[in-house]
């Protein structure tokens, strides 16, 4: 199908883009990548009389690299991002993002998809909602009156909805820099490649002197919203990495979980499938398996 | 054409524009209602029928086209928004008479049925292809990943990829 008739719009830059959101809010919705938002336009799912196009907005996309921390403007494409990171040494924290990224879709997708789209489309089985809340982001968030700062929990309010007002836009994505001595890893399980998680955990976990000092564990596909583990990082936080310990921590937390059944699977399913994952990101983050603990053997 | 139909915001901004963009070399003017998508404008604007158009919804790949180098789904793109870029398709990759390599090693190696999906495989074969060199399979099968063919069941396909990294001079 053909989307309904729209106005286009196609601001310069950020303040004329608030400017319009401003004007006309509600009857509006902005165009990133268009990889969510096309689709259901095309299919008359979502039918906004003003499309505001953030495409040609000047100094919305771009990646900044400094003392650790990672400021990614809300356009950036997920394949610029993927390539940045690529290009970066392996082994930080910031690996599990370039792991995420790399599970959206297909390389078509992300030549278009941007990284605050996928924020701000808050899809609940998305990669990059669980990767930002485990990394400790924060969200910039503009309107014409002003900027607030969140933080992902603030954001993420459930299935598809974000704390974002008609006349706001996602501006930028900050990522903390985090101790020299932390992972990161994101697991994943899809029907097929490319698909959407059935689950899928993100994790972050600082070991300093032998004990885990930090940490940060986000699930995607695991209930109407990405959430977080965090009865799962207390218990973390102080001891020394065990895997008996990872393992009991992981099966008490997806006990609680009550994911929606889906075609794909009864409940039960993902809360096996958010236990094991779990249970091997933390392990993987920590050095207990993977990558690390075969280079420090 | 419905593109005088008025919605709640009664033409706050455009409703038709005139875009400029190149495709296979060739540079093109028109005026376009701004909800064409890019697909539908390279095929029935430009009569470039070259580029499928499958589900819409950027699943199937046969849409995919090239849009500054880089693979995309023409289907989730509005033509305004390609406006002084740089477009290759399909017709874009033979030489006159002569197929391109990756053109001959889908014909030699069976990488077609109905050919509704192979303007894509091409495509996304030939970003895939320009910068990897000896592909092994695993790393084929990811490359071609967001491309769907409902007939060949792949292995020709995969093939032809094959065949074509070692064919293809570049
Ligand atoms: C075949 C296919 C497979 C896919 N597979 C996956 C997958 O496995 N995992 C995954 O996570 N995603 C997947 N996607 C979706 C893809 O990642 C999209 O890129 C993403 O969901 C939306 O990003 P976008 O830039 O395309 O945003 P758009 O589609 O342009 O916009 C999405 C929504 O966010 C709003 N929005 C966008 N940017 C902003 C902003 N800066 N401020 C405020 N609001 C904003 C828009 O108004 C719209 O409501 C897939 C898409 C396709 C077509
Ligand atoms: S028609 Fe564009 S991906 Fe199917
Ligand atoms: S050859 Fe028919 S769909 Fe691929």
């Amino acid at each position: 199908m053909k989307p309904a008739p729209f106005d286009y719009l196609a601001p310069a830059d950020i303040e004329e883009t608030l400017d319009v959101l401003r004007e006309y809010g509600d009857e509006a919705k902005v165009l990133a990548g268009g990889q969510s938002l096309v689709p259901m336009l095309n299919f008359r799912l979502a039918r906004p009389a003003v499309l505001v196009d953030l495409n040609q907005v000047a100094g919305l996309d771009g990646i900044q690299a400094e003392d650790g921390a990672l400021r990614i403007g809300a356009t950036t494409r997920q394949r610029s991002l993927e390539r940045h990171l690529s290009s970066r040494p392996a082994g930080g924290p910031q690996d599990l993002l370039r792991q995420a990224l790399g599970y959206i879709g297909h390389p078509q997708i992300r030549a278009r998809g941007t990284v605050g789209g996928s924020l701000a489309h808050a899809d609940p089985a998305a990669e990059l909602p669980a990767a930002v809340s485990a990394l400790g982001a924060t969200l910039v968030i503009r309107n014409a009156e002003g900027t607030r700062e969140v933080a992902p929990d603030e954001f993420f309010e459930g299935f598809f909805t974000t704390s974002l007002a008609a006349e706001e836009l996602l501006t930028e994505i900050r990522v903390p820099p985090w101790p020299g001595s932390t992972r990161g890893a994101f697991l994943e399980v899809s029907r097929r490649r490319g698909d959407f998680a059935q689950v899928a955990v993100a994790a972050v976990v600082t070991v300093a002197d032998g004990r885990i000092t930090r940490a940060g564990l986000a699930l995607a596909g695991a209930a109407p919203r990405t959430v977080q583990a965090y009865s799962v990082v207390d218990g973390l936080v102080g001891s020394e990495p065990d895997a008996g310990v990872i393992a009991e921590l992981a099966g008490n937390f997806a006990a609680e979980l009550d994911p929606p059944p889906d075609t794909h699977g009864p409940a039960e399913y993902r809360r096996h499938l958010a236990r094991h994952l779990l249970q091997r990101a933390i392990a993987q983050a920590a050095g207990l398996a993977g990558p690390r603990a075969a280079s420090a053997a | 054409m419905d593109v005088d139909e008025r919605t709640t915001a009664d033409h706050v901004g455009l409703r038709e524009k005139t875009i400029t963009v190149t495709v296979n070399g060739d540079s093109y003017q028109r005026t376009v209602p701004v909800r064409r998508s890019l697909v539908d404008f390279l095929r029935e604007d430009l009569g470039l029928t070259g580029s499928h158009v499958g589900c819409e919804q950027g699943v199937c790949g046969a849409c995919t086209v090239l849009l500054d180098g880089e693979p995309i789904r023409a289907c989730l793109m509005f033509a305004v928004q390609a406006d002084g870029n740089e477009l290759t398709t399909v017709e874009g990759l033979a030489s006159g008479e002569e197929l391109h390599p990756i053109q001959q090693a889908f014909w030699d190696h069976h990488g077609l049925q109905c050919g509704f999906c192979t303007p894509g495989f091409l495509l996304t074969t030939y970003d895939f292809l320009r910068e990897k060199h000896g592909a092994t399979e695993p790393e084929i099968r990811e490359a071609l990943s967001g491309n769907l063919c409902r007939c060949t069941g792949y292995q020709g396909i995969v093939r032809s990829v094959q065949a074509a990294d070692e064919t293809w001079e570049r």
